[in-house]
């Protein structure tokens, strides 16, 4: 399976779909435990992105994803803004200059936008963050690596263990960002961070099953 | 939910324009990046003193722009952090050699955004200094939180290293001085209506006709308890007594107290809890030596009110005497 700069830019574009789609339901959840702008900001972002996605469509993956990160620094605000971006500049960082990204390469294109994430945000799992959903579903990427099973069926399974992370930020007590203040009632609502990132990682997902169709096609 | 409004797009931008348009002769508004600016900016040799965070809290921060007080002040979108790109672009404009000082209050956001910003300017070569607001004692500060939020104090900081500035301090001394007034005031917030969020149209929270959340912090995000609605003097003794046992104060301590609306409380209400702030600090062997009270820090149209005190020095009374003039706040100049 190989992904193409094309199907990167269709990804970018489905992800800023499917956040204007739940951009209430983001607002909503975050109005439950932070300040209820979650939604409205990643939908701002991920707009403007895709509005500046004609500038770089003939470009190399690493550029595509450059510009998406330092778009969502620009506009978002919030904290949201600077934990995407670094996670999309990371990424870059490592796929800089391809043409194509073959599975291996996306798993080492997560795993740095993951670390990027935590070093940003300084916050590790547990504490009821974005970081509770990515890295369930990077756990089983990388243990599903040199094994025989097909990629676009650890994929699915990573997909659900982002699911499982997201919903498992229900029960658990924040101790970042503006859902700690609230101390013990933070616990019993699903954190926004968590959900906006099952988003994305549907909307990679979709990208995924693309990559895979075409290659099965070839 | 009724706004007077022309566009929910549109309510930073315009509220901007209505700021350009009125205060010509303090403050110029520039836009795309968005950042209110002294209109003589940059002054050669002064240390710049920059604020910013989401809009909604009017007059902070674009209201304490001017002499005396901030160079620049960038604002987000409604509670929302401004952009790295607005701290940079005011970095550069207010830079007059001496530096510039970046205050922050304490949200994971605003800290983010300011960090990034920071690390553009050192890059080009600007010296930046950073100061994080963190006085609310509403909130543990222990390592299972973000940490303090910034609120009252960072209005009271502002004015006072605004005047070291003015008067010629240079970035360290102005540094310094802020992470005194930091280290000084303490502030705790109460509500008893929720805020609406243009861009959303309903309250963020809901509260009961007879309920108040204590421990709020400026963006509607809820407090640490709700409870039923008591008197002035009640709620007064129960936010001065975290406050005083905080920091804490004690008798014989000079003390500036501030009396803040949340954007909602009519004055009246806001002299009645300084009425009874007055009585208690008297009763502690406290001396107010100096006071305000109005809407500084808001939270939109919330109806509430926080109480900041701030331990006085010589210093701090000189610089806070010290000649300010702002849309907001004015006196001696």
């Amino acid at each position: 399976m190989l992904i193409t700069a094309g199907h990167v830019i269709r990804f970018l574009e489905r992800v800023a779909q499917i956040i204007h789609t739940h951009r209430d339901e983001l607002t909503l959840l975050d109005a439950n435990i932070g300040d209820a702008d979650h939604g409205t900001n990643l939908d701002r972002g991920f707009a403007a992105v895709v509005s500046k996605l004609p500038t770089v469509a003939d470009k190399d993956v690493g550029t595509i994803l450059k510009t998406t990160g330092m778009t969502l620094i620009s506009t978002v605000g919030g904290a949201s803004g600077p934990l995407y971006g670094t996670a999309f500049i990371r990424a870059a960082g490592v796929l800089a200059g391809l043409e194509t990204v073959n599975p291996e390469q996306l798993v080492a294109a997560l795993e740095a936008a993951l670390e990027g994430i935590q070093t940003r945000g300084k916050a590790q799992r547990g504490e009821k963050t974005m970081i509770d959903a990515i890295a369930p579903g990077i756990d089983v990427l990388q243990a599903a690596q040199g094994t025989d099973e097909p990629f676009l069926a650890v994929a699915e399974r990573a997909l659900a263990a982002v699911e499982a992370g997201m919903q498992a930020t229900i029960p658990m007590l924040a101790t970042k960002g503006r859902a700690s203040y609230l101390g013990e009632r933070s616990i019993g609502f699903q954190d926004p961070g968590a959900t906006s990132s099952f988003y994305i990682a549907q909307a990679l997902f979709t990208m995924l099953q693309e990559a895979a169709a075409q290659a099965d096609a070839s | 939910m009724k706004k007077l409004i022309n566009a929910v797009e549109d309510v930073v931008k315009d509220s901007l324009a209505g700021m350009a348009a009125a205060h010509s002769d303090l403050i110029k508004v520039h836009y795309d990046p968005d950042f209110v600016v002294r209109a003589d900016a940059p002054i050669a040799g002064k240390v710049g003193i920059i604020s910013g965070g989401g809009s909604g809290h009017e007059p902070m921060h674009g209201g304490f722009v001017g002499k005396g007080m901030l160079d620049a002040a960038c604002p987000g979108a409604v509670f929302t952090s401004p952009v790295p790109d607005q701290m940079l672009a005011a970095t550069k404009a207010v830079n007059g050699g001496a530096g510039v000082l970046h205050i922050v209050k304490n949200y994971t956001g605003d800290v983010m955004n300011f960090e990034l910003a920071a690390e553009l300017a050192q890059a080009e070569g600007i010296e930046v200094a950073t100061v994080v607001v963190n006085d609310d004692v509403a909130v543990k500060d222990s390592t299972w939180t973000a940490g303090r939020r910034g609120v009252g104090t960072t209005v009271l900081l502002e004015k006072i290293v605004g005047a070291a500035a003015e008067g010629g301090a240079n970035l360290a001394d102005c540094t310094r001085i802020a992470t005194k007034v930091n280290d000084h005031g303490r502030s705790m917030g109460m509500a008893l209506t929720s805020c609406v969020v243009p861009a959303n149209g309903k309250p963020t929270f809901e509260l009961g006709e007879n309920e108040m959340e204590i421990g709020i912090g400026i963006h509607g995000e809820p407090g640490r308890t709700r409870m039923e609605l008591k008197s002035a003097r009640e709620i007064v003794e129960m936010m001065a007594e975290a406050i005083l046992t905080d920091l804490p104060f004690a008798s014989g301590d000079n003390v500036l107290a501030f009396v803040n609306g949340m954007g909602g409380t009519p004055l009246i209400e806001l002299y009645i809890v300084y009425n009874e702030l007055a009585k208690l600090c008297a009763d502690e062997g406290i001396t107010i030596a100096r006071h305000l009270i109005g809407n500084y820090i808001t939270s939109l149209e919330m109806a509430g009110a926080s109480i900041t005190l701030l331990k006085l020095d010589d210093e701090l009374t000189r610089l806070w005497d010290a000649p300010v003039h702002t849309p907001a706040l004015r006196w001696g100049a």
